[in-house]
């Protein structure tokens, strides 16, 4: 929303600088984007002048030389324009002056003849579209030598507004000039609706021309006036140059006049060549399923049931609120117009206008719903330029097709609670004239105002709080309001155990040499099938969205690893030799559910359950060296072995402990992966990357895990441990060498020695394997550290030796034997 | 006499202890002058054999140059030992300026964590709580009770993701209002803020409440240097009794400070949200040219584009409309009342690091992420 400064303070000028007065808009009306300047960056050198005598140029056909005076009694400028005449009254740019397009003038020698300043068009001062001839200045009595800017608009500030969508009233010139007269107090020019055109036309409206409505609730109200005698020309210089500044462009001046009234009122309007409408019948209705028609930008476009049409006998003459079509378009043989000014559903007009991808300045009043008493207004001033601007003339009548017109709302204003709620106190005297300025009527006095909206606020403004929202922004936020504390808080601010856990967990796997990513969960819907997990499978079924932007970002992931593989991807091919990530976020899951409660099981406070199944995940990558090399010694790359140990350390970092069994999947090395058991619950994968996979995303080898982080918070003593004395009676430590088949897995022989240790064993760590001649072929040796104790007494050797015999005969069971 | 041989010893042992220069040595010394065989050691022995008024004297000066030397013996030895240590120490000497060896790798934090942690820590020392919230959300969460009707502009301003009802559990696939009807609150989205929490926290606890929400939140905004489809919010929510606009100005003031600086302040402009009445937005004085829109050199700041305010979030106080969808749970809005605030954590860390495209974020290039620890 473009406001040209002079136009604006045409209703109210309070005597600011532009920048000064935009700063005002901003902090208690609407928000300013920016100041920028229609026309020359500078009126200096821009000028009145007089032409005094135009004679030929001896040398070239098409100029002329001539005298003007441009206050200093007369000057040589050489001239291009065929329209160019002794007598007239021009816009003149002296040598010196910065044209709109940012080139300067200088004194230039045409075909040999010196050219002291030149002459301009409206195009060229860009207050216009006329490119073909030098601008006439029509009105007299400017003496030469007037700076040009007391004329026209030669260097205009405007101020680019961005008003709210409650605030449709903004989107009219005049109602931003009424938010600088309630903020500033400045005099407010009257209502440019207040005056009428004199109807000096023949018959009545009735006999030219019918409106038939056959969609009430999508057309609150349709008015139509017309208009004979119509001379189609170019608007004035003052208003093509407020139309410009605006951001529109001129057309002609019936054309102009209807955007001119909008831009003033944010109320649209539309004209048709009555004499292309049948019989000047026009009917409002939806259209049919399909239906086409041929818009202005000459664009046939098609329509769904829900569309309004303006439609004449023979079919569509144009779309609702939105744009007109070309059959009925006023044109430069137009004598004849019928003015509509309607009111539309704003809803309606907004789906419409998105469904044909067509936003127009008009749709965009329309869509943020205009009261219809509005149309009227926009009525008696348009009427009021057609007469004076095209010589028409008014028939008597208007029709005005309308429901019943909503009334105005009363509301009552009570001072204290306003001051309860901003925290800052309000003279209700003040808090009135606020309001009255605002051209809210007010009625009572002390601390309850009764007052009444006006139209041009009618659906932004509904209740008590609406009104204290308009008296606290004008009396002014950042002027008025001193921080202060809420007195109550009636509780200690803390994170949840399960909030501080995963800090935890996540520092931990930055401490593990981890870099910690935030990835896109909008993925590709055929990110599963490059993982090779086969359909049927929970995470082939992604949820999707029904509007994507692309594919590429259209389903949310049912699996971290995919975002992981991306990162790595990316990083190994900008350079990166080591790559080492995890990510703590969600998976989204059509279905599901965790035995866990709170938000990393994905359960959530609210009445409604929520729609999905998002568990919290801890998820890593590694592929190169994860195990740095140095000088002193080799690196290690990453394997299943080493992020085992990452997640193993992740698990001690939260007190809990994690256990592997083997088991696949699609994405993994079928030989190198498993299942992560936390107390006994599936948590998710560990392993290396399939080859495959790691083709696709061109890793050489990478390894990694994906657990829910829910479990191991759940099977986390953090915060909840209790003292235990290991001072009073010490463990006793021992080693065993368990000789076995190579084949039974390492969890099972741990799995014997537990079991055959007992209770006073308290731990039962591998740290040792050997293969080789002393435990013979197809057999291995696995070492583990035991450490036995009693909470009540120092063991005794014998009670030791007793539990080491129960695991020797519990390792026999798997087929073991303990190397002496 | 004896009692001079043994100061004769006394004063030769003590020379000769003084000028040893290894241990071996001072051992040898040891013997010679202290062992068994020692001249002192057969002075001593043979004490009986003396007249007995020599005894006295010379068992006693016998003694003492016995500790002495052995004293001495012990002090010497010390320092040779410790030289030696010394030798042999310099001699181990390495190459302190290697690098440490082997490496232990230490991880990268995350600006966007570390910043949306900032926050979380600054509001619970004010006494918020933080909560948590679903990302594939109810409509009714997110727009119906939050004032934003069925049609009504500020939805389709919001530019949301609807999840496709095929793609979720069967008993929530309403059939697809599709063309025909505006969303409703049975529709599913992809929460556009982490505005949604404000009730579905209302509906978990009476009041008064305190709370701030971060999460990940959807909008259809293409990629460019300042949107992205997905991005980051924390939301905050404060009831009770008698919170104002004037609480909400001095919490913010106090946010502002804790992250950009002691010297910060914020200043409210008039602004438009459905669910919050009055309406913010939220500016914060520029902590590069400290709020003069100028550089020391007198040059435009880009940072704040001369203005000397640079906008961070937007907030209000809570619509009583949204009261009406918790007055079951206690939310009365003529007993109590409070403000709502949502600020965008990208834009905040893009602010506070000098991030300058938005995309960065996410693309997680470990070049960029070593910069954070």
């Amino acid at each position: 929303m473009r406001a040209p400064d002079s136009w604006l303070r045409s209703y109210c000028d309070p005597k600011l600088s532009v920048e000064e007065l935009a700063d005002e808009l901003a902090m208690h009306s609407i928000e300013v984007e920016r100041i920028t300047h229609a026309g020359a960056p500078d009126p200096e050198g821009f000028v009145v002048g007089k032409v005094l005598s135009v004679e030929k140029h001896p040398d070239a056909d098409k100029l002329s030389v001539c005298e003007v005076d441009a206050g200093d009694g007369g000057r040589t400028i050489v001239c291009g324009a065929p329209n160019v005449a002794a007598g007239q009254t021009v816009p003149v740019a002296l040598p010196g002056a910065v044209m709109p397009d940012g080139t300067k003038l200088d004194k230039a020698k045409l075909r040999g003849v010196e050219s002291n300043g030149m002459i301009l068009s409206e195009a060229e001062l860009e207050i216009g579209d006329d490119a073909d001839g030098i601008a006439v200045l029509e009105e007299d009595g400017w003496a030469p030598g007037t700076p040009l800017g007391e004329v026209i608009p030669v260097s205009e500030p405007v101020i680019e507004l961005e008003p709210t969508s409650n605030r449709v009233d903004c989107f009219g010139i005049y109602g931003v000039a009424r938010e600088v007269h309630a903020i500033t107090g400045e005099s407010l020019a009257d209502a440019p609706w207040d005056g009428d055109a004199e109807a000096t036309g023949e018959g009545t409206v009735t006999d030219y021309a019918s409106v038939n409505v056959e969609a009430p609730e999508l057309c609150p109200r349709f008015s139509a006036r017309v208009f004979t005698d119509v001379q189609i020309g170019p608007s004035p210089l003052w208003l093509k140059a407020r139309l410009i500044g605006a951001g529109m462009r001129p057309i002609n001046n019936v054309v102009d006049i209807t955007n001119y009234v909008m831009l003033m009122t944010a109320q649209p309007l539309h004209a048709f060549d009555l004499d292309k409408v049948p019989d000047g019948a026009l009917i409002v209705r939806t259209a049919k399923k399909g239906e086409k028609m041929t818009t202005l930008d000459s664009i046939e476009r098609s329509f769904d049931e829900e569309a309004v049409l303006v439609c004449d006998r023979n079919g569509p003459s144009g779309i609702a609120g939105i744009m007109g079509g070309e059959v009925s378009e006023v044109s430069d043989q137009t004598t004849r117009v019928l003015l509509e000014v309607a009111t539309w559903n704003g809803v309606n007009i907004l789906r419409t206008s998105r469904k044909l991808g067509l936003r127009t300045d008009a749709s965009n009043r329309f869509e943020k719903q205009l009261h219809p008493e509005l149309a009227l207004r926009g009525q008696r001033i348009a009427s009021q330029l057609m007469v004076e601007l095209c010589g028409a003339k008014l028939v008597p009548g208007t029709i005005d097709e309308a429901a019943d017109v909503p009334k105005a709302h009363h509301l009552e204003l009570r001072t204290d609670r306003a001051e309860r709620l901003l925290g800052m106190p309000i003279e209700p005297k003040l808090s009135s004239e606020y309001l009255k300025r605002l051209d809210f009527q007010v009625s009572g006095r002390g601390k309850t105002l009764k007052v009444t909206v006006p139209f041009h606020r009618h659906y932004d403004v509904t209740r008590e709080v609406d009104l204290i929202e308009e008296v606290g922004r004008i009396h002014g936020y950042a002027k008025n309001i001193t921080g202060t504390l809420p007195s109550t808080s009636g509780q200690a601010g803390r994170l949840t155990r399960e909030q501080r856990l995963r800090r935890r967990a996540e520092d931990a796997m930055r401490d593990l040499g981890f870099d910690a990513i935030v990835s896109l969960s909008l993925t590709d819907p055929g990110l599963p099938g490059r993982l090779r997990i086969p359909d049927g499978d929970v995470r082939t079924e992604p949820i999707g969205i029904s509007n994507p932007l692309s594919a590429e970002h259209s389903v949310e992931r049912t699996a971290v690893i995919g975002s992981l593989l991306d990162a790595a991807s990316y990083n190994r091919a900008h350079g990166a030799e080591r790559v080492a990530l995890f990510e703590s976020g969600r998976a989204y899951l059509r279905d599901g559910s965790s035995p866990h409660d709170g938000v990393l099981a994905g359960k959530f406070v609210g009445e409604r359950p929520a729609p999905a199944y998002e568990p919290w995940r801890i998820a890593s990558i590694a592929t190169g060296a994860l195990r740095p090399g140095s000088w002193r010694g080799e690196e290690v790359p990453a394997d299943f072995y080493l992020v085992k140990a990452v997640l193993e350390a992740l698990a001690h970092q939260l007190g809990a402990s994690v256990e592997v069994v083997p088991g696949e999947e699609p994405f993994l090395h079928p030989g190198r992966s498993g299942r992560v058991l936390v107390q006994g619950e599936d948590s998710g994968w560990i392993g290396e990357i399939h080859p495959l996979v790691c083709r696709e995303w061109d890793l050489d080898a990478a390894a990694g895990f994906e657990v829910d982080l829910a479990p191991l918070v759940a099977a986390s003593p953090v915060g909840e441990e209790t003292y235990e004395d290991v001072i009073s009676y010490p463990a006793v430590h021992q080693d065993v060498a368990v000789i076995v088949d190579d084949a039974v897995p390492a969890v099972e022989v741990r799995a014997a020695v537990v079991e055959g240790g007992g209770e006073l064993l308290r731990s039962a760590e591998v740290f040792d394997l050997y293969r080789g001649e002393q435990v013979g072929e197809g057999r291995k040796s696995l070492a583990l550290r035991l450490s036995f104790r009693a909470a009540d007494r120092t063991l005794t050797d014998e009670e030791v030796a007793e539990r080491r015999t129960a695991i020797e005969v519990a390792v026999d069971k798997i087929g073991g034997s303990l190397r002496e | 006499m004896a009692t001079e041989r043994i100061e004769e010893l006394r004063r030769e042992a003590a020379e000769a202890i003084g000028s040893a220069s290894t241990t071996a040595e001072l051992e040898e010394l040891r013997v010679r002058y202290l062992g068994r065989k020692a001249e002192l050691t057969q002075i001593l022995r043979g004490i009986s054999e003396l007249p007995k008024e020599e005894r006295g004297p010379v068992g006693k000066t016998g003694n003492e140059a016995r500790q002495e030397l052995e004293g001495l013996l012990e002090s010497r030895s010390a320092e040779l030992d410790a030289s030696e240590l010394g030798t042999r120490l310099a001699e181990d000497a390495i190459d302190v300026t290697l690098p440490g060896a082997p490496p232990v790798p230490v991880g990268a934090q995350n600006p966007l964590i570390r910043t949306q942690r900032e926050i979380e820590d600054i509001f619970v020392g004010l006494g918020y709580q933080v909560m948590e919230g679903p990302e594939v959300e109810l409509d009714y969460y997110n727009f119906t009770a939050l004032n934003h009707p069925p049609g009504h502009p500020a939805r389709m301003a919001q530019d949301t993701f609807y999840v496709d009802p095929s793609t979720l559990r069967t008993d929530l696939r309403i059939l697809s209002n599709g063309d025909e009807l505006p969303p409703g609150p049975e529709d599913v989205v992809l929460r556009t803020h982490t505005s949604p929490m404000q009730v579905r926290s209302m509906e978990s606890r009476p009041p008064p409440i305190f709370i701030v929400v971060p999460g990940r939140c959807y909008r259809s905004d293409p990629f460019d240097a300042t949107h992205s489809p997905i991005f980051h919010q924390v939301e905050g929510l404060a009831v009770g009794p008698d919170i104002t606009l004037a609480d909400l100005k001095g919490t913010l003031d106090e946010f502002a400070r804790a992250i950009f600086g002691p010297e910060r302040e914020t200043r409210f402009r008039p602004g438009f949200f459905p669910f919050t009445e009055p309406s913010v937005e939220v500016d914060v004085s520029c902590f590069r040219c400290g709020g003069s829109g100028r550089l020391p050199d007198g040059s435009r700041d880009p940072l704040c584009k001369g203005i000397g305010w640079i906008e961070i979030l937007g907030a209000g106080m809570v619509d009583p409309n949204v009261y009406g969808f918790v007055s079951d749970f206690n939310y009365d809005p003529e007993e109590i009342q409070g403000f709502a605030f949502g600020m965008g954590i990208e834009r905040i860390a893009m602010l506070k690091y000098g991030v300058p495209d938005l995309r960065k974020f996410f693309e997680n290039d470990e070049r960029v992420l070593e910069q954070f620890r």
